[in-house]
């Protein structure tokens, strides 16, 4: 992929956020449009933080945030218009059904009746949602929710979708469903960040890794660049990610 | 040391169980909370022995044991007191079977489960007893200063009420299982112990208005009607009466009766517990319902849509709606005292009025709880593009709206009667609705709906001042609606809390 000719859909830089201690470090990233970016670390290496400042739920304590070239702490209205986010706890409504949830979220982000309605049946559709379409989430299953919760995050057609663990807890069938629905929004120009532990994914799935760890982008860039990165000895994303932090702790 | 899995073994865990699940609830989770708990807890505890000097301490020394009017009111205020503990019982027993927290470590464990829940429903009754006791101490103890000794038997006597309330609470909600079955007993439940819990009251109200034309309780156990119906000063029927009284020999029955019941209560009915409860983890509580789609996606207002949402989620909710509308069925008395006034053309909305404001400012509390605090999907309204202030004022819309709802056809009752009233009456129940929520939007936390029951955990603060906001304007509003100045007292104390909560408030300090 040709970096130099894509348009940034996410910049950060210098982004900062401290608890007790410095969770996310002075961070700088570029995510380019149409691209799949997965981001990897260890537990506690800032991940989700670093995600939760991106869609506004965290204010970062230094640093910019942009996203598709709006700044997202001066105008967070306009950047969150383009942007979905879906963490590894899917959030709905047990009380309402998956269109009357797709409808609520159509309204929040402030979508055409007609076009929403056409998009909440093609969501509800590719992920097999259809026979529960009018039930209320209440009964549903992990993966049920959690399809419904990415129908939510894709209704309003976002540029830039941000996932945290999506995958987590769902069984080979409805993860395939999330995988080819993510696939094939970044196939019509969309741009997905997405953070996992299963490091399988993240090298079947992403054009670019970002290796993740202490709150610092440690290493970034294809399979083979961050192969490269390790000296070559690694075979696997697995072995390169793991020679990763380890140095990264032994430098710490 | 006992031997594990033993009943006595099982008994050690529970109790720690418990006294961890009290000390959190008392310091909302912070250990370093439990120093200022302690001493909140030691503030109200001399408060209340104050309060209690204040309303019995003159009749400490009476000789009440003969005089059947006494008797009346002591049986009546026992009775009162046991509906509230066999309600309370009743969403504990409930709470227990359909908590999955450790069902499946003691179903797999190779102890025995009828040790288990033999022990749990003993806790059940032993949570209920120090609860009564906590409540009733402040006045045992100013009358045994008072009066002497013979008032601690009134300790017996909370004793066998948690265990006969224990052991009704067991058979009720047996009978329910095997009635209507594990899916529909949750909701029936506790829909069952709302209404005993406020039943006797709200009778004995009802009875108070159509004989003395009074909201007050007293008014209806000293009728006429009912000293002449009440039984012969030596009939069984008094023991309980006597045994608080410090009649040894009653007390003796009356806590042998209580502890029987509730040891064959335990034998019958543990071995079903395991069973039922078995039985509600498996079954899932929700009814599946398809819902056609016929009208299409609409296009609507944002704030439209977070009310609309809101209401939704609220009427969907058949726990949620069985919670809340407990706080109006307090108003059934007031409702009737209202058409009461409406036919007879008597002063008595003066007591309708501050009833009203009340109960809005209550309701009003527990809804803005759950639109502002108790949102399932913070996330994605966090993340949606609307500012924030949007947001929060459409929550607040929807609980304006859902309180009008409620109140205006009250209010316009009262407006057909009285117009001045009226109008004061609507602009109490506007400042209470207003205050509640104010407090919620300042005390808010990020919590799931179904966390309702437990929200005053979560800020001792917000309840005290929900309370003593909704209190003031209830006082303001009977005083303004008596054509009285001193309307302003209550109004400057209520103003005062809402200053001082916005003040001490957590997201005004933290941000």
């Amino acid at each position: 992929m040709d970096q130099l000719n894509l348009p940034v859909a996410l910049a950060l830089r210098g982004v900062s956020k401290r608890f007790e201690r410095p969770a996310v470090d002075a961070l700088d990233l570029t995510v380019y449009g149409g691209e799949f970016y997965a981001l990897v670390g260890p537990n506690g290496a800032g991940k989700t933080t670093t995600l939760r400042m991106v869609v506004g739920l965290l204010r970062p304590d230094a640093g910019s945030i942009c996203i598709d070239g709006i700044d997202a702490l001066h105008d967070p209205v306009a950047a969150k218009q383009l942007t979905a986010w879906l963490s590894d706890e899917p959030m709905i409504y047990d009380k309402l059904t998956p269109y009357e949830y797709l409808e609520f979220v159509a309204g929040l982000w402030r979508i055409e009746p007609a076009i929403a309605e056409e998009r909440a049946r093609d969501l509800i559709g590719w992920l097999g949602l259809e026979p529960h379409a009018h039930e209320r989430c209440e009964g549903f299953s992990r993966g049920m929710r959690q399809k419904v919760a990415l129908a939510g995050a894709l209704v309003h057609d976002p540029k830039l979708i941000i996932l945290d663990e999506p995958l987590t807890g769902l069984d080979a069938g409805t993860a395939r469903q999330v995988k080819d629905v993510l696939r094939a929004r970044v196939r019509a120009g969309g741009t997905v960040i997405m953070t996992t532990h299963i490091l399988e994914v993240a090298e079947r799935m992403a054009d670019r890794i970002g290796v993740i760890a202490g709150g610092r982008l440690i290493a970034e860039g294809t399979l083979e660049d961050l192969r490269r990165q390790t000296g070559a000895t690694a075979t696997s994303l697995e072995d390169a990610f793991l020679t990763l932090v380890a140095e990264q702790v032994a430098a710490a | 040391m006992s031997q594990p899995a033993s009943l006595t073994w099982l008994a050690g865990h529970e109790f720690r169980l418990g006294w961890r699940d009290w000390v959190s609830l008392m310091t909302a989770g912070g250990r370093t909370r439990a120093r200022n708990a302690l001493i909140a807890l030691i503030v109200i505890a001399v408060i209340l022995h104050f309060f209690a000097y204040w309303t019995v301490a003159a009749y400490a020394d009476a000789n009440l044991a003969s005089d059947i009017p006494a008797l009346v009111v002591i049986t009546g205020l026992l009775v009162l007191s046991s509906s509230l503990l066999l309600s309370q019982a009743m969403e504990s027993v409930t709470r227990a079977f359909y908590s999955r927290s450790d069902l499946d470590l003691i179903l797999t464990s190779p102890a025995s489960a009828r040790n288990v829940f033999a022990v749990r429903m003993a806790r059940i009754a032993v949570a209920a007893v120090v609860l009564s006791m906590l409540v009733a101490a402040p006045f045992i103890n100013v009358l045994a200063v008072r009066g002497g000794i013979r008032w601690f038997a009134a300790y017996g006597m909370v004793v066998a009420m948690g265990a006969v309330a224990t052991a009704a609470a067991l058979a009720l909600t047996i009978a329910l299982f095997r009635l209507v079955g594990a899916k529909r007993t949750r909701l029936i439940a506790q829909v069952v112990a709302a209404i005993i819990g406020a039943a006797f009251v709200i009778g004995l109200q009802i009875i108070a208005i159509f004989s003395a034309g009074s909201l007050s309780r007293f008014a209806a156990l000293q009728s006429d009607w009912m000293l002449r119906h009440a039984p012969q000063i030596s009939s069984a029927f008094w023991w309980p009466a006597r045994a608080v009284l410090g009649d040894y020999v009653a007390l003796a029955v009356v806590i042998a009766f209580g502890l029987s019941t509730l040891g064959l209560s335990i034998a019958l009915f543990s071995r079903r517990f395991g069973e039922h409860a078995v039985a509600a983890a498996g079954v899932s509580s929700v009814t599946v319902r398809q819902r056609r789609w016929t009208s299409g996606f609409r296009w609507r207002s944002v704030s439209h849509v977070l009310r609309q949402k809101e209401w939704t989620l609220l009427r969907r909710d058949p726990w949620l709606i069985s919670q809340t509308l407990m706080q109006i069925l307090y108003l059934v008395p007031s409702a009737m005292m209202l058409w009461i006034t409406f036919r007879t053309g008597n002063d008595a909305f003066i007591v309708v009025v501050p009833v009203m404001v009340m109960a809005a400012g209550q309701l009003a509390g527990g809804l803005a709880w759950l639109t502002i605090s108790g949102e399932d999907a913070p996330d994605l309204v966090s993340t949606a593009p609307i500012v924030a202030r949007r947001i929060l004022s459409a929550k607040v819309e929807a609980v304006i709206g859902m309180i009008s709802f409620i109140f205006a056809p009250l209010v316009a009752v009262l407006a057909l009667d009285a117009m001045a009233p009226a109008i004061v009456c609507a602009l109490g129940i506007l400042l209470a609705t207003s205050s509640a929520t104010a407090i919620q939007l300042c005390f808010r936390v990020q919590a799931r709906r179904s966390q309702f029951r437990r929200r005053q955990t979560s800020s001792r603060v917000a309840t005290f001042a929900e309370a003593f906001s909704s209190i003031s304007w209830a006082a303001a509003s009977a005083l303004a609606a008596a054509g009285s100045w001193g309307a302003i007292g209550p109004g400057v104390i209520a103003a005062g809390i809402l200053a001082g909560v916005w003040i001490f408030s957590p997201s005004r300090t933290t941000s």
